[in-house]
């Protein structure tokens, strides 16, 4: 099962957690799998994040695969100048 | 659903491996040059429509008040005032939320004033009349009454207790309790044990430093021409990094239906950032509706200065462990930044990117979100990096002075590598800050001798980059020519790289090939200029969609020579056969193909429409030389190299151009760029006599090295360049200053009078 790593900032709204092991074989999955998991990271997630995958950072697609042993980082949305 | 119905668009973005480009690489003249040196491109206050009303906005002259009453019978009852607007005029159906989500209304509010004005300059009505002139005199007509209340414009002071309050329950749930209201979002990370961490090193440097809002300069004001029908069908002409990212943010503060609107981005004079949101365009349309008339809307200097987002100012304290051998034990950083009168200071990627160039077993770093009175602050090249490298590679250098050691070997010994676990998180791919490193050491600059009264600065700095929605269309003319149509407004030079990757694909002359900026109406959603994405996935995009027209020209070659489409290549622009089984044909060259496609399956276009994922982080190191003057405070850089990783250079000479910029816009964040507010909390200096950019003689030639360490996410391995290059500049600056003048420069900028009162206080220590 992928385990997501949470900034640290998020922890308070999971329950103290910074790891947290959740199903799902798509960047979108995980998040819903997150939210239904911990519904404090509801705003958080809807106001943006962008997800790391091996090292990959994602912004915004949700289709992107995930594997079980997949390496995942939420980190807050990425945006430039 | 089956995973496969997950799986992103056909093609993937891995790269595909070295190989030798006839026009990659190369550096033709650009292709909207001719427009640009003979007037003829159209910028946006360059156009017009018949029967156009003038518009102009009424400003606030208090940093934070309640309008008490605001009449404005009389400035409607002026000849020639054809429509007076105000926040009534604009949907009711945008919400507040807390944060960042409620950004459409955070835009809302900042657009036109609702309770209170909350910044000097933030607007509070507009007017649309026959000529400028009566659009300004109708401003004078409007009655505003004002309850003045305390403001702060400081970001320390705003998270202080009794601080005034800006917005009650604009704080998301990031924020911990007890802070003051106008902290509205938080942010913490890292990993291991940053005391421990610290235990482990021979010296610990605790530091604070400073730095100032600064604008993003772009020559050209924001300007626009608004068409809104009482049917709710417009048009809209803007100056903007993202014209669908307008059409959005105008139909939701309207309730338009977002196809109804279409919006052509026009020629734009400089954006950095500061054009990815919006300012004027609803406000031109609001009063085009009202109206019935076509409305432009051009903002004054004063205007930019006043009232459209300067970056963030920043507050830091950093704290770094190293041993004798260079080797840094532990790193963290704590970085307050105020964004304005709104939440969304980038106090995120500040906190995210201060580290990102080392590989550290033990760091932390947290951010602050902070409200003040001040305008809405907008994105600027690396939002948020420029400041922390500034303070993180100051500590570094100092700690390398104290150490006595060389400050590329101590960055080189600490460098993340593929395989490092960066400071906010991941396991970095394949990155090239090491070759950046490596090519700074080995260049003639830092072996150069310095005269007296001369320092040396070397910084590093990282920024993540993005890829977002794309869109691609390429048509070919029966001629043999292509029409590349892009929806990334051009802000560095990209018409051009995108006509050579289209032309390195289709094997067809780099000036065969047309690409244009279209507008909403004419190509899918496409994300705004940003990110320094531009480059990666609008460019991966046209490979893909010239691809797609090279798989349908094979398909035309294989119909005519009656063998399968796999026997036929592609090879220097013409279909040829695979190998000897396919057959004996010449090769059929695209113009050959294209001449007669009407009769032979119609026409030829590629089309690629994706969300690219694959933008390569990037790294950059900066060597600085700068002279002080100890009498008079000023400081002149008198060399400067920029060795950064650029992935694959597409354009060199447009790299080269990023690169350069990204300095000189540092020099003048360094040295002389500030808002200086007064007591009353207005600003001081709204014009370009007393806000102080970089002119040329400012500036020594800027020297640049390109590094390519390809992207594994880009079939060419192309990493964004715009912003990466300002991400050093501020720390190398200082350093070099610093190591000039004897002192540790941590307040920027480093005008002359703070240079002096340093220097002062070194005598008075000494």
């Amino acid at each position: 099962m992928p385990e997501v790593h949470l900034w640290s900032g998020l922890r308070a709204l999971a329950g103290g957690r910074e790891v947290v092991e959740v199903e799902g074989r798509t960047v979108g999955e995980i998040l819903d799998a997150l939210v239904a998991a911990c519904p404090g990271l509801k705003e958080p997630i809807e106001a943006g994040v962008s997800v790391a995958v091996d090292g990959r950072i994602i912004a915004s697609a949700r289709n992107e695969p995930v594997n079980p042993d997949s390496e995942i980082y939420l980190l807050q949305r990425l945006r430039g100048g | 659903m089956a995973l496969d119905e997950y799986r992103p668009q056909e093609g993937d973005e891995a790269y595909e491996g070295p190989r030798e480009f006839r026009q990659v690489g190369t550096r033709p003249d650009r292709p909207d040059g001719f427009d640009k040196v003979t007037g003829r491109a159209r910028f946006g206050a360059d156009m017009y429509a018949p029967g156009m009303l003038h518009a102009a906005i009424l400003r606030s002259p208090h940093a934070h008040a309640r309008i008490v009453r605001l009449d404005t019978s009389k400035a409607e009852a002026l000849e020639g005032v054809k429509a007076v607007v105000t926040r009534a005029d604009f949907s009711k159906n945008v919400i507040f939320a807390p944060g960042t989500v409620g950004e459409f209304w955070n835009i809302l509010e900042n657009i036109m004033a609702g309770e209170k004005a909350l910044y000097d300059g933030h607007a509070v009505a507009a007017v649309a009349a026959t000529t400028p002139l009566i659009a300004r005199d109708a401003l004078k007509l409007i009655e505003v009454e004002y309850e003045i209340l305390p403001h702060v414009t400081d970001v320390d002071e705003a998270m202080k207790p009794g601080a005034p309050v800006i917005r009650e329950g604009a704080a998301d749930r990031s924020v911990p309790e007890g802070m003051h209201p106008n902290v509205v979002r938080y942010h913490e990370s890292g990993h291991g044990d940053v005391e421990a961490g610290f235990a482990e090193a021979d010296l610990v440097i605790e530091d604070h430093f400073t730095t100032e809002a600064t604008h993003q300069g772009y020559i050209e004001p924001h300007a626009c021409l608004g068409t809104l029908g009482a049917d709710g069908k417009g048009e809209l002409w803007c100056c903007t990094q993202g014209h669908w990212y307008v059409q959005k943010v105008c139909a939701a503060l309207l309730d338009l239906e977002t196809a109804n609107l279409r919006v052509t981005a026009s020629e734009i004079g400089g954006g950095f950032g500061g054009k990815t949101t919006v300012f004027i365009e609803p406000v031109a349309l609001a009063l085009s509706r009202k109206a019935g008339r076509p409305v432009k809307l051009v903002m004054s200097r004063a205007e930019v200065f006043r009232a459209t987002g300067p970056t963030a100012s920043a507050s830091m304290d950093i704290r770094i462990g190293m041993k004798k051998d260079g080797t840094i034990t532990a790193a963290q950083g704590t970085f307050r930044l105020q964004g304005g009168a709104f939440p969304g200071a980038p106090m995120e990627f500040t906190a995210m990117c201060a580290f990102a160039c080392y590989d550290l077993r033990h760091v932390r770093q947290v951010g602050y979100d902070v409200m003040t009175n001040r305008p809405k602050q907008a994105a600027y090249r690396a939002p948020g990096s420029p400041m922390a490298a500034f303070a993180v590679e100051s500590v570094i250098d100092e700690l390398c002075n104290r150490l006595g050691l060389d400050p590329i070997e101590v960055r080189l010994k600490n460098a993340a590598r593929e395989g490092t676990k960066a400071s906010y998180g991941p396991t970095y791919p394949r990155i090239g800050l090491v070759e950046t490193l490596e090519a700074a050491r080995a260049h003639p600059h830092y072996a150069a001798p310095l005269k007296p009264g001369q320092g040396r600065g070397i910084s590093c700095g990282f920024w993540f980059n993005y890829g977002g929605e794309t869109s691609v269309s390429l048509a070919l003319s029966e001629d043999g020519s292509a029409q590349v149509m892009v929806g990334t407004p051009d802000i560095g030079g990209s018409r051009a790289s995108m006509a050579l990757m289209a032309a390195e694909v289709l094997g067809i002359p780099y000036e065969n090939i047309r690409v244009t900026v279209a507008d909403t109406g004419s190509l899918g959603y496409n994300e705004i200029s940003h990110g320094s994405r531009v480059t990666y996935a609008s460019g991966l995009a046209t490979i893909k969609a010239a691809r797609d027209a090279v798989r349908k020209l094979r398909q035309r070659a294989a119909d005519k020579w009656g063998i399968d489409v796999e026997a036929v290549d592609w090879v220097d622009g013409c279909a040829v056969p695979s190998g000897p089984n396919a057959g004996d044909f010449d090769p059929l060259p695209l113009a050959e193909i294209t001449k007669t496609m009407g009769a032979t399956g119609g026409p030829i276009s590629g089309h690629f429409e994706a969300t690219p994922e694959g933008a390569g982080v990037s790294f950059a190191t900066h060597i600085v030389d700068a002279e002080v003057d100890r009498e008079t405070g000023k400081t002149r850089v008198v060399r400067y190299t920029v060795v950064q990783d650029a992935g694959k250079a597409i354009h060199p000479t447009y790299v080269e151009g990023q690169f350069q910029g990204g300095a000189a816009q540092g020099i003048g964040w360094a040295l002389n760029e500030e808002y200086i507010y007064g007591e009353d909390g207005r600003l001081q200096n709204p014009g370009f006599l007393d806000y102080r950019i970089p002119v040329a003689s400012d500036l020594p030639m800027i020297d640049t090295v390109i590094v390519e360490v390809p992207n594994p996410g880009h079939p060419f391995g192309v990493r964004g360049v715009g912003e990466t290059s300002i991400c050093p500049p501020l720390a190398a600056i200082a350093n070099a200053v610093s190591n000039a003048a004897g002192v540790r420069l941590r307040d920027l900028p480093m005008r002359p009078s703070r240079i002096l009162d340093e220097l002062e206080k070194q005598r008075d220590d000494a």
